[in-house]
């Protein structure tokens, strides 16, 4: 009887091995693809039990956990939401999240690589786990100016520091209120994302980065000037000056803005036609370069780069493949380049920075609640898009922009601004986007901005990008230089 | 003369100490239990209520009065037992009125409630146990009147007007006015009896007479007569109840006991060729068992999920026990209660969910500590039918363990089980306390019988 006995023992703690083993595989082998299952409502309430870091501006607090009494411990809350909301985004319990509340996610809820040693400490101590704070580049009083300039405008500006890549501002208008995609009834806050989301003017969306990207217009000639001055052409290179010209091996006819020629003379250069915005010697010029030369340009100052900063940056296009006709229309931003503003402002930046690209970014430092740093901002270089010379040719280019005249409006007292427009049109009838980006000062660039807006009038009403898109630049950099 | 006397004494030292041993460890229980209870509502609640503490009081003190009756009725006894079970039920208690807080259940009249109550009764079951049974030997003359009330019970929900399905998908209650049961826990006290008198005497005929056909030794009819009996109501309860888990609780008892009397390992297995193939022809008949084999075996495929009765709870249960991990999430600080029947069916993926891999660990050593105890009588009994009722019921607590939370965790499919002195419900908890209360009677008389040896 023993011996049976004793295979019953055995029985029984082979039984019990196998609770033990089955218990442990779905409590820590399988645990963590048990807690990304989208049916997992825990994984979403937790979330939320977590209190949620802190989103910083400077030395403002943007968005922030607060307790609250019930299933959910906490609600989060934005303060100046609609000046932030391109940038810090939102978080929800069902509709998702955006901008920074998402790219930073793990960070925010304390669940990072980094927060590691934080998470086995809270399990000793038994206090309630934190999350790390985030704190940003974007410079409220830089961001508020932004604002201010963009005013009631559908569009977008962003600022950053040549030398750094920091984004010191980034706004996009209409922004919209976080607090109401935050509360607890579920349906209240469908229904409102719904209505953001079909709103016309789309003010989810952050224009400075992604969406709809916008034809850069003339703004792109900075990029085909690098290409012409790296491929040996001077500011003094000479083009045929005709008032208008018909596409190459087509019988579509492009003219300069205001229908004229480009400066008086049967010839022009090339430092006129980008200080009067000439289509017609671009398009000229464009043909001479190859497609090839003006791709590779564009690729080193970041088209077709998908950038992280860290929300994702929809890369801007150069597009490939051309016939001649449309590479001559892409010399000047039109046919389907596209690009971002912060594109656009990174073009600036390698030009004000010895031609040098930097990667931009928006995450000053992430501090967990011992308030110790667990990263901090550096800086990262994407390589050289081109020889220092041609970058200061470049730069006094761009100064007699602004300081012939053909920019007046982006002028500021007492300093030396460099600058170029852009009036993208995509059909007749279409609202125009209007262009503005630059630097300044030019000799020492503390700012680059780029500026977009959308509603620019059409044809034959349109203010243009002087009137509209330049000031706002010049505000924005007016506020930087003033700190 | 003197050396047999201070062999005695010696002895008597070495018993009187078992209840202090006994009482030492029920104090750390109890006193586990109290933490666990102050843990929760901390956790829940961030501050002490009064009237969970006075039920806890009540319960320690019907605990105490189970150490008492053993130092007067039963002072040999094993002083394991009690600190055990007590401690696996204080868990329990403490899980179900966590979920109530979760629930936000306010009634006083709540499950946490009503599962004190419940304890305070098993426990006194085990009392009564202990005082009505002064040697379990008297058992043996009730062998036949035990399986005829073990069918009895078994059949009992089958009749039309008292079973019901309770809201649950087996027909395992038996409603008596507002008092709802499960006869099904009792049976199996009713089983292991009959079971232990059945095959104590008749072993030698069923071992030593019969064919041999193919090497195996098949029994006459007449001894095979019962064994029959007992697969075709294990059936009946699989097919008209609905229930893999009690029919496969029963059948391996039968098994395990038929194994330890006669080590006939022919019939074990002869037996699980029957059970298979009634549970094979039951999965194919009827949908609800082949639900919840493909809830068994993939649970997380959409459309099992999506199907009603298909494996949402299962899932929700793994979810929990996920959202747990390696240290749980503290007492008082998870989600137990979106898993539905949190508080009975799943109330190991509760645990599991608060308390870690490590507290489920702790506790499925605390039931092999239990089990192992009532193990040993078979080991060092006295008489058989002691040995084979002791090992009897311990195994059927084992099994009972293996079914619920294999069925939660994965190991076999779901089957609707009382988990054994933690789960929500009454009948589960009077039969579990007595089991407790017959396995203290045995060892006691095993320790009785060593000294009359040693005198």
């Amino acid at each position: 009887m023993t011996r049976r006995l004793r295979r019953i023992t055995i029985l029984v703690f082979l039984m019990f091995l196998a609770l033990f083993t089955s218990t442990s595989i779905i409590q820590v082998l399988s645990a963590s693809s048990l807690q990304a299952d989208s049916r997992n409502t825990r994984t979403t309430i937790s979330s939320y039990s977590v209190q949620r870091g802190e989103i910083l501006a400077g030395d403002q607090v943007i968005a922030k956990s607060v307790p609250v009494n019930s299933l959910y411990r906490f609600q989060r809350q934005y303060i100046d939401s609609e000046l932030y909301s391109s940038v810090v985004g939102y978080y929800t319990r069902t509709q998702g999240s955006a901008g920074i509340e998402q790219a930073m996610n793990s960070e925010l809820t304390g669940k990072s690589d980094t927060q590691f040693f934080d998470r086995i400490r809270t399990l000793v101590t038994g206090r309630g786990q934190q999350g790390a704070s985030v704190t940003l580049t974007i410079d409220p009083k830089i961001q508020q100016a932004a604002k201010n300039a963009l005013g009631s405008q559908v569009g977008s500006a962003v600022a950053l520091n040549p030398k750094t890549g920091q984004i010191l501002a980034m706004v996009s208008n209409p922004g919209y209120d976080a607090n109401q995609l935050t509360g607890s009834d579920t349906d209240t806050v469908i229904a409102r994302y719904k209505a953001l989301l079909q709103d016309p003017e789309k003010p989810l969306i952050n224009r400075t980065i992604g969406g709809d990207t916008y034809p850069p217009g003339s703004t792109f000639k900075l990029v085909v000037t690098a290409a012409a001055l790296e491929a040996g052409f001077t500011p003094d290179s000479e083009f045929p000056n005709p008032s208008s010209l018909t596409l190459t091996g087509s019988t579509t006819q492009i003219h300069n803005d205001g229908d004229g020629t480009c400066g008086s003379g049967s010839t022009t250069t090339l430092r006129t036609a980008l200080q009067l915005s000439c289509n017609i010697p671009f398009a000229e010029l464009g043909a001479q370069l190859g497609q090839k030369r003006i791709a590779a340009m564009a690729k080193k100052l970041g088209f077709g780069t998908t950038l992280k900063i860290p929300m994702r940056v929809t890369p801007s296009v150069f597009p490939s493949k051309m016939t001649t006709a449309q590479l001559e229309l892409s010399s000047f931003g039109q046919y389907d380049v596209r690009a971002t503003p912060l594109q656009m402002a990174m073009v600036s930046a390698a030009i004000a920075n010895g031609g040098k690209v930097l990667a931009p970014g928006l995450v000053q430092s992430v501090q967990n609640d011992r308030l110790q740093t667990l990263s901090s901002f550096h800086v990262r270089s994407l390589g050289q898009a081109m020889d220092s010379k041609v970058a200061s040719t470049l730069v006094d280019m761009m100064t007699y922009n602004v300081q012939s005249g053909a920019i007046a409006s982006a002028r500021i007292d007492g300093v030396d601004v460099a600058g170029k427009t852009g009036t993208a049109e995509t059909t007749k009838s279409a609202q125009y986007t209007l262009w503005f980006t630059g630097f300044a000062p030019a000799n020492d660039p503390k700012v680059v901005v780029a500026v977009a807006v959308e509603n620019g009038g059409s044809y034959d009403h349109s203010l243009g990008s002087h009137q509209i898109a330049a000031p706002i630049g010049r505000d924005i950099m007016k506020a930087v230089l003033s700190e | 003369m003197s050396t047999a006397s201070t062999v005695a004494g010696a002895a008597q030292v070495k018993e009187r100490n078992l209840r202090g041993i006994e009482l030492a460890l029920t104090l750390v229980a109890l006193a586990i239990g109290a933490l666990a209870l102050i843990l929760v509502q901390y956790g829940a609640l961030g501050g002490l209520r009064p009237v969970p503490l006075v039920f806890a009081g009540v319960y320690a003190v019907s605990v105490l009065a189970v150490h008492v009756t053993l130092r007067i009725t039963a002072s040999h006894a094993d002083p394991i037992l009690l600190p055990v079970s007590a401690l696996i039920n204080a868990f329990g208690l403490i899980m179900i009125y966590r979920i109530d807080l979760e629930k936000q259940v306010t009634a006083l009249w709540s499950p946490a409630a009503r599962q004190v109550v419940w304890s305070v009764l098993a426990l006194a079951a085990a009392i009564v146990t202990l005082l009505l049974l002064r040697d379990h030997r008297t058992l043996q003359r009730y062998t036949y009147i035990s399986m005829l009330a073990a069918i009895v019970l078994l059949l009992l929900p089958m009749v039309p007007g008292l079973g019901s399905y309770n809201g649950t998908n087996a027909r395992l209650w038996v409603h008596l006015g507002p008092i709802a049961f499960q006869p099904s826990e009792f049976a199996k006290i009713a089983l292991a009896v009959f079971f232990a008198g059945y095959l104590v005497q008749h072993r030698e005929a069923l071992s030593l007479t019969g064919h041999r056909i193919l090497g195996i030794r098949f029994p006459r009819a007449r001894d095979f007569g019962p064994i029959l009996v007992v697969w075709a109501v294990s059936m009946l309860v699989l097919v008209f109840q609905h229930d893999l888990g009690t029919s496969l609780l029963y059948f391996g008892l039968f098994l395990v006991m038929l194994y330890v009397a006669t080590g006939l390992t022919s019939w074990v297995w002869i037996g699980l060729g029957m059970f298979a193939l009634g549970g094979w022809a039951a999965s194919r008949v009827i949908t609800y068992v082949q639900g919840r084999f493909d809830a068994w075996l993939k649970p997380l495929d959409t459309k099992v999920y999506d199907t009603p009765g298909g494996s949402y709870q299962l899932v929700q249960g793994l979810f929990g026990q996920a959202n747990g991990g390696l240290f749980g999430t503290g007492l008082g600080k998870g989600y137990p209660g979106i898993t539905p029947l949190s508080q009975s069916d799943y109330i190991w993926a509760s645990l599991g969910e608060e308390l870690g891999l490590i507290g489920a660990f702790a506790i499925l050593c605390l039931y092999l500590v239990l089990i192992s105890r009532g193990i040993r009588v078979g080991f060092a009994g006295q008489d058989d039918f002691g040995k084979l009722l002791g090992v009897g019921v311990s195994f059927v607590l084992a099994l009972q363990v293996f079914i619920v939370i294999g069925g939660v965790t994965r190991v076999i499919p779901l089957t609707g089980l009382p988990t054994p002195f933690l789960a929500a419900g009454g009948s589960s908890l009077l039969a579990n306390w007595v089991i407790v209360g017959l396995l203290a009677r045995i060892t006691n008389s095993i320790r009785v019988g060593n000294r009359e040896a040693v005198s």
